[in-house]
C-alpha cells in the first residue's frame, strides 16, 4: 500500500494529466548516442576501438580500389602506368574492363552476322559481304580474322547487348516469368507465360529447330488432355494409365523389345517432319560452349525452380504414415545429403554413363542440373520438415474437423504456414545452391572461377588474381543479396499472426 | 460460482424451439479406446437425440475430450461402434469425410488459421469441401459472423482479435459448413473471465435454434440453463447422467458429489 492510500483512504482524480515532452537529453540523437555507443566506459572504449579498426581496414583497401587503373592492355602495362603515377600498389581493373564479357558468358558464341551487318557494315562490305564471310563456302581462317578485327572495332558494350542477345533475352524474359510466382498481386494469367518460359529459354539458349521445344511442350499438353478426357469418361485410374502410356509413346520407347522399326518415341519423327516442311530456328549451340556467370545462373535458377517442389514432396513423404513412402524418402534424403556435392558432380560427369543404356548421349549440363537439384531438394526437405513440425497439431485437427481431405489440408492450411516458417531456411539453401554452382569447375565446365584461370593463362594477364576474384565475388554477392532481401520482404508481407 | 454464470442465469432462455425429436443423431455403443496400452475410454454407451444438448463434465484426464474427439474421428476408437447421422464411423475415409462435414467442432484453443483473414477462415471449407461459389460462401460467412456479433472484424486476421472474439469466429467457421451437430471441446477454458460470457451467449443462442450439441465444459451455469442432460465422466467411463436440476441438486454417486463440491465449493 502506498502512502497516499494510508493518509487518504479514498482518492478520486479530478483532472487527467496532459501529455508532456521528455526531459532534455532523453530524446533524439544525443540519447541514441549515449544509449547505443557510450552507455558505459567499457562500451565507449569498444566503440572507439571499432571505429579505429574500420578506419584501418578501409584506409588500406579504398586507395587500392579507387586509384585502380582501368585502361591498359596487359598486366605489365598496368604496372608501367602505376609506376609512372608514383603509386605503391593499386588495382588493375583493366582486366575486368577487357574481359568482363568472357567472365559473364564464357565461350558462348556471339551473333557475329548480326554484329557485322549492324555495327561493321563498311568492314563487311570490304570483306566481300555477308555471304563471302559467313556463307558455307567461306574460308574459316579469314572469318576468324574478320571477327577479331570487328570485335576490336565494335566495342564491348555493343557486343554485350547485340552479340549476346539470346542469353540476354532469356534472362530478360525470366523476370516476367518469375514475377507472378514471387508477387501474388500480379494477374494470375501471367502464370501461363511462366509455364511456357522453360521451353522459350531452352530454345533461345541452345538454339536449333524451334519445333523441338514447341513439340515437347505440346506433348505435355496432349498428355494432360488425355488424362483429363479419359479420366472424365473412365475414372481417375484409367485416366492416369492412359496419360502414362501417352507420355511414354511421345517421349520414350515403351516397348523396346518389340523392335517396332523405330516408330517410338513419336516426338523426333514429328519434329523432324515439321522441321523439314517449315524450317524455323536459331543456330544450335552446344552445352560445351556455355560458361561464365551465365552458367551459374542457368544451373542456379533451374536448380532452385526444380528443387522446391521436389523438396516439398520429400518432406511430406518423410512425414507419411505409409511406411514404404516414408522409407524411400528418408533413404533418399540421407544418402543424397550424406555425400558431398562434388562427389555427386563427378558421378554425374563420369559414372552416370555406365548406368545409362549404351548409346544414350545425355547432355553434361543437364546431368549437372539434375544432380544439383537432387542435392538441394534433400536439404530443402529437411528445412521444410522443420516448418511442418513447428505447426501446432491444432491446425491439422481444425482442417480435419472441417472435412478437408489430406491434399486440400496440405495445400490450403499446412504448407502455406510451414513454408512461411521455413522461408529463411529455404532461401539459405537456395543461396548455398547458387554458390555451389562454382563447383562445376572441377568437372570441366567453365564457371566464372574456371574462367579466371583461363584469363590468367593468357600472356597479357598472367599473375593477376585479386581483381578477377573480386569481380566474380561481387557478381555472386549481388545475386545472393537480392535473394536475401526478397526473402525478408516475403516474411514481412506474410506476417499475419501479429505476435 | 463465477460472474459469468450469474450473468447467464439472468438471461431469459427461449425454450420454445429447443424441442428434442425422437430421431437419433449420435449413437455410441460399447465404445472403447486405448492410447497404446492405456485404456482411456471404457464401454461408453451414449445416444444423443436430434436437438439434444448434452454437457459432459468430469475431472481432467477422465476422457471427456477424447470421447467427443472420437465422434468426428479425430481420435480412432478400437472397439464398439459410433454412428453419426446414420453413418457408421469406420476406417473408410469416405465415411469419415462425410461425418466431418456434418459435424462442427470448436476447440479449446480456437485453432483458427492464422495465415487467413477471418472471412477466409469461414469461407475456406464451404468453398473447397462443399464446392459453394465464393460469393455465396462469403454471404453465408457474413451472416454467421453477424450472428456471433463480429461482422466488422471480417477482414482482420485471427492474431488481431481477442480470445473471446477468436472463439466466436471459430464457432462461426464451424456453422458456415451448416453442420447438424456441434461439438464443443472446453470452448471457454482458455479465455479470460470477462470473455467467457460472450462465448457462452453465442452458444446459448445456438441452443435456442435447436442445434444438437455435445459440450465438454466446466461452466455449470451454462449446463443448468441449456443442457437436457449432464454427463459426469471419471476414469474413462460415464459415471452418472441426469437432467441438470437433478444432477446438481441430487448427485447419486460419491465421485460426482466430490467433483461438484470441488468445482462449486469455492
Amino acid at each position: 500500500m502506498s502512502d497516499t492510500h494510508a493518509q487518504t483512504a479514498s482518492f478520486v482524480r479530478q483532472e487527467m494529466l496532459p501529455e508532456s515532452a521528455p526531459p532534455l537529453g532523453q530524446a533524439g540523437v544525443l540519447r541514441w548516442l549515449r544509449a547505443n555507443l557510450f552507455s558505459s566506459v567499457a562500451n565507449g572504449l569498444l566503440t572507439l576501438l571499432s571505429i579505429y579498426l574500420i578506419w584501418f581496414v578501409l584506409s588500406a583497401i579504398m586507395p587500392w580500389t579507387l586509384n585502380g587503373i582501368w585502361d591498359a592492355g596487359s598486366l605489365s602495362e598496368c604496372r608501367e602506368i602505376r609506376d609512372a603515377r608514383g603509386l605503391d600498389s593499386v588495382a588493375c581493373w583493366a582486366v575486368i574492363n577487357e574481359r568482363w564479357l568472357q567472365l559473364l558468358f564464357g565461350f558462348y558464341p556471339t551473333d557475329n552476322q548480326l554484329l557485322a551487318s549492324w555495327f561493321y557494315a563498311d568492314g563487311l562490305a570490304a570483306a566481300g559481304g555477308l555471304e563471302a564471310v559467313f556463307g558455307p563456302a567461306a574460308n574459316s581462317t579469314a572469318r576468324i580474322e574478320f571477327v577479331g578485327i570487328m570485335k576490336s572495332e565494335v566495342g564491348n558494350l555493343a557486343i554485350f547487348f547485340f552479340g549476346y542477345w539470346r542469353p540476354l533475352l532469356a534472362l530478360a524474359l525470366l523476370l516476367p516469368a518469375v514475377a507472378p510466382i514471387l508477387y501474388a498481386n500480379l494477374p494470375r494469367r501471367m502464370l501461363l507465360f511462366s509455364m511456357a518460359y522453360p521451353f522459350i529459354a531452352v530454345f533461345l539458349l541452345w538454339g536449333g529447330s524451334v519445333w523441338g521445344p514447341v513439340l515437347v511442350a505440346l506433348g505435355l499438353v496432349v498428355t494432360g488432355l488425355v488424362a483429363k478426357e479419359v479420366g472424365a469418361r473412365a475414372g481417375a485410374l484409367a485416366g492416369g494409365l492412359a496419360a502414362i502410356v501417352t507420355f511414354l509413346a511421345i517421349y520414350l520407347n515403351p516397348l523396346p523389345f518389340l523392335e517396332l522399326g523405330g516408330l517410338f518415341p513419336l516426338l523426333p519423327h514429328v519434329a523432324g517432319f515439321i522441321g523439314d516442311v517449315i524450317p524455323i530456328g536459331l543456330p544450335a549451340i552446344s552445352s560445351d560452349d556455355f560458361g561464365g556467370f551465365m552458367l551459374a545462373i542457368i544451373i542456379g535458377t533451374s536448380g532452385i525452380v526444380l528443387s522446391l517442389p521436389l523438396g516439398i514432396a520429400l518432406a511430406l513423404g518423410r512425414q507419411s504414415t505409409m511406411p514404404l513412402i516414408c522409407w524411400v524418402c528418408v533413404t533418399f534424403i540421407e544418402v543424397i545429403r550424406g555425400v558431398p556435392l562434388i562427389v555427386w558432380l563427378f558421378t554425374a560427369s563420369l559414372l552416370l554413363n555406365y548406368f545409362l543404356p549404351p548409346g544414350t548421349d545425355f547432355d553434361l549440363l543437364l546431368r549437372v542440373i539434375i544432380m544439383v537439384t537432387l542435392f538441394a531438394s534433400a536439404y530443402l526437405a529437411e528445412v521444410i520438415r522443420g516448418g511442418l513440425a513447428a505447426l501446432p497439431t491444432g491446425q491439422y485437427e481444425a482442417a480435419d474437423s472441417l472435412g478437408l481431405d489430406y491434399w486440400k489440408a496440405m495445400q490450403l492450411i499446412v504448407l502455406p504456414q510451414a513454408l512461411k516458417i521455413s522461408i529463411p531456411g529455404i532461401v539459405n539453401t537456395f543461396i548455398g545452391l547458387f554458390k555451389d554452382t562454382t563447383l562445376v569447375v572441377f568437372i570441366g565446365l567453365r564457371d566464372p572461377l574456371g574462367l579466371t584461370n583461363a584469363i590468367r593463362a593468357t600472356g597479357e594477364w598472367n599473375g593477376i588474381y585479386w581483381e578477377l576474384y573480386i569481380f566474380v565475388a561481387l557478381l555472386f554477392f549481388a545475386f545472393c543479396f537480392a535473394m536475401s532481401r526478397y526473402s525478408m520482404y516475403l516474411e514481412r508481407k506474410l506476417q499475419t499472426d501479429h505476435r | 460460482m463465477s460472474d459469468a454464470q450469474t450473468d447467464t442465469q439472468e438471461r431469459q432462455i427461449d425454450r420454445s424451439r429447443m424441442a428434442v425429436s425422437e430421431e437419433v443423431a449420435i449413437d455410441i455403443r460399447n465404445m472403447n479406446k486405448w492410447f497404446g496400452t492405456f485404456h482411456v475410454l471404457r464401454d461408453i454407451n451414449l445416444t444423443v437425440q436430434r436437438g439434444e444438448r448434452i454437457v459432459v463434465c468430469g475431472p481432467s484426464g477422465s476422457g471427456k475430450s477424447t470421447l467427443i474427439r472420437c465422434v468426428n474421428a479425430l481420435e480412432e476408437h478400437q472397439k464398439g461402434s459410433i454412428t453419426v447421422d446414420g453413418t457408421l464411423l469406420s476406417s473408410d475415409l469416405k465415411n469419415i469425410d462425410k461425418i466431418r462435414s456434418e459435424v462442427g467442432m470448436v476447440f479449446q484453443h480456437f485453432n483458427l488459421f492464422p495465415h487467413l483473414s477471418i472471412l477466409e477462415n469461414c469461407t475456406l471449407a464451404p468453398i473447397w469441401v462443399r464446392k459453394v461459389p465464393k460469393r455465396e460462401a462469403e454471404e453465408t460467412a457474413m451472416y454467421f459472423l453477424e450472428k456471433v456479433k463480429i461482422p466488422e472484424q471480417a477482414l482482420k486476421y485471427p492474431g488481431q482479435l481477442s480470445g473471446g472474439q477468436q472463439q466466436r469466429v471459430a464457432i462461426a467457421r464451424s456453422l458456415c459448413m451448416k453442420p447438424r451437430i456441434m461439438l464443443f471441446d472446453e470452448p471457454t477454458s482458455a479465455l479470460d473471465p470477462e470473455m467467457i460470457k460472450e462465448v457462452l451467449d453465442t452458444m446459448i443462442a445456438l441452443a435456442e435454434e435447436g442445434m444438437t450439441m455435445i459440450c465438454v465444459t466446466h461452466e455449470m451455469g451454462f449446463a443448468r440453463q441449456v443442457a437436457n442432460r449432464v454427463i459426469f465422466m471419471d476414469a474413462g467411463q460415464i459415471v452418472e447422467q441426469n437432467e441438470p436440476e437433478e444432477f446438481f441438486l441430487n448427485p447419486k454417486s460419491d465421485r460426482t458429489k466430490l467433483f461438484l463440491s470441488q468445482i462449486l465449493g469455492h
